[in-house]
């Protein structure tokens, strides 16, 4: 049955430009796999390790400014700059890592916090560079150079759609890879009992790095695809918003799960915009905020865990053991 | 190799836990760390395995001093605890908590995970093979898909058992393995902590239960106020009079 679903969602995901003719459903898409991207990253950290980072709003602002800086400044192909999008924010959470060296729990979110505060001062303030609050427009567009065909520009929609949903299916990967590994379990371990995974030969620090750097090397391509699709990127990228809507995202979906994530994205991408259509601003965010309170508290664990367990349920009742 | 615990002191505040305790733990055999409550043996533990630094003294571990080193660090070398109050990862499953314990025995970095290699799923396999085997050696195999947290009291501290043998002690530090047990079980678990030490791991052991004590150990080392008092055969430090005032106080001294 799972294997059903996961054809499913495959079909439709691989088929949607097909399909979706609305240019601006398809854009709520793109931003949807965006959006995923992000959550998977927040996810490492906030769901794996338990650290809660509110300033990661911060490592896709600096990828965002990256890609946009090397390939308007000094017009490097967007490829490369959507690489060093993932290695430099990877650098700064490497950075961010070490010095929560013995930081774990609220001092932790206040690094974090502070952090996307600098970062987002320096993208305001220093004109020079980033033109502070005029931003940076005209960032060019990802071009792929197919044999035989030369060079082809992912400007369209659809096009642009396929390259966010490969990096998805990517950063998926990386996430399955690393959760399923000796590397997830030390992260897992660490969360549920840090005594005792110390008392083993568990490094902590040395875990929670590795977690922050991946973490932020997704962000931070998360921010290259944003800024070569908007192609204008401005210090609202550092805007605390983005932090929060992937927290939203990310316990609403389902905190340390592979799938919750890009669950909660899609579902809060997708339904404040289908709102617009038939509700005032006003509603519109009290209708989210509701939405909000009623999956968690419905569904205090995330939408993705409590419905596997339903499902299992479902189909093998069993009691529950004393 | 052997343990050496020279001169160390802990102070909490005005509050002494440890007041210049020196002993050696020689390799093989079974020693316990006894004493009234207070009496400073889990603080002992804490210092040994890096999880509380001493104040003043320092710790060696086959010659080399470890005071200062983190308590992973100190795990790699091989001396693993166990905690006084029942300590799993109980949201995950039994044969998970092992392959927990079995963390130092992988190799697998960063980069091999996410590329996937064949080496990192062989590594898996052979490691969840010896996580069968520990879960066999303290007979929770047929639970390793449950979760540790749904079991028994008693099978928690067997995980908990399971778990730091997972880590190839060269020392193993237990901390009341049996506390809070029934008998049967008591027995049980003494058993099995003679087959470990039987198997080349040296043992040093706090327990309450003075019958499992008397019965396993082949030194007996006693402490009161963070002070050594007795360090001896079981049967002689039973008959110490220091350590019958320790344990009885006053009262046995007037009767």
């Amino acid at each position: 049955m799972k294997r059903v679903v996961g054809v499913v969602l495959v079909v439709v995901a691989g088929t949607a430009p097909f399909w979706v003719w609305n240019a601006y459903h398809l854009h709520t898409l793109i931003m949807a796999g965006i959006f995923s991207i992000l959550a998977m990253s927040l996810n490492l950290l906030l769901g794996y390790t338990g650290q809660l980072s509110l300033g990661h709003a911060a490592f896709f602002g600096i990828g965002a400014y990256t890609s946009a800086l090397l390939t308007l400044k000094l017009e490097w192909s967007p490829w490369v700059g959507l690489l060093v999008a993932i290695l430099l924010p990877a650098l700064a959470g490497f950075v961010i890592g070490r010095l929560a060296l013995k930081l774990r729990g609220a001092y932790f979110v206040l690094l974090t916090i502070s952090f996307a505060g600098v970062v987002s001062l320096v993208s305001v303030n220093w004109m020079a560079l980033t033109q502070g609050p005029l931003g940076l427009p005209g960032i060019p567009p990802v071009e792929l150079t197919l044999p035989g065909l030369g060079a082809v520009s992912l400007r369209s929609k659809g096009a642009y759609y396929y390259l966010v949903l490969g990096a998805v299916v990517l950063a998926y990967g990386v996430c399955r890879r690393l959760v399923h590994s000796r590397l997830g379990r030390a992260l897992v371990a660490l969360r549920e009992n840090e005594p005792l995974a110390e008392s083993v030969g568990v490094d902590g620090t040395h875990y929670l790095v590795l977690a922050t750097i991946v973490s932020a090397g997704m962000a931070g391509a998360g921010g290259g695809l944003y800024a070569h699709y908007t192609r204008f990127v401005s210090p609202e990228v550092f805007l605390f918003t983005y932090t929060v809507t992937m927290v939203i995202m990310v316990v609403a979906g389902g905190k340390g799960t592979l799938a919750g994530p890009v669950v909660g994205a899609v579902i809060f991408t997708v339904v404040p915009e289908a709102l617009r259509a038939f509700a005032s601003w006003q509603w519109q965010m009290l209708l989210y905020g509701i939405l909000l309170i009623a999956t968690l508290f419905f569904m205090p664990r995330g939408i993705v865990p409590e419905l596997a367990d339903g499902w299992a349920d479902h189909w093998r009742p069993r009691p529950r053991t004393p | 190799m052997s343990l050496e615990v020279r001169d160390v002191s802990v102070r909490f505040g005005g509050v002494a836990a440890l007041a210049g305790v020196s002993f050696d733990v020689e390799p093989g055999g079974i020693t316990s760390l006894i004493g009234p409550n207070g009496a400073g043996k889990t603080t002992a533990f804490n210092v040994i395995t890096g999880f509380q630094p001493p104040t003043s003294g320092r710790v060696c571990w086959a010659g080399t001093p470890i005071t200062g080193r983190r308590p992973c660090r100190i795990a790699a070398l091989g001396l693993v605890r166990t905690f006084q109050k029942t300590s799993v990862f109980s949201t995950l499953t039994v044969g998970e908590n092992v392959l927990t314990g079995l963390h130092l025995r992988g190799r697998t970095g960063l980069l091999a995970a996410l590329l996937g290699r064949r080496r990192v799923s062989e590594e898996e396999r052979t490691l969840r093979e010896e996580a069968r085997a520990v879960l066999a050696t303290v007979g929770l195999d047929a639970r390793r898909d449950d979760l540790a947290g749904d079991l028994s009291f008693g099978e928690q501290r067997l995980v908990e058992l399971a778990v730091a043998l997972a880590a190839r002690p060269k020392l193993l530090l237990l901390d009341e393995p049996a506390s809070g047990m029934a008998l049967s079980e008591k027995a049980a678990v003494a058993t099995l902590v003679r087959r470990i030490c039987d198997g080349g791991v040296t043992v040093l052991l706090v327990e309450h239960d003075m019958r499992l004590v008397m019965g396993i150990s082949d030194r007996v080392l006693v402490l009161n106020h963070g002070r050594l008092i007795a360090d001896g055969a079981p049967a002689a430090v039973q008959r110490d009079p220091e350590v019958i005032r320790a344990y009885l106080g006053a009262v046995h001294a007037a009767a």
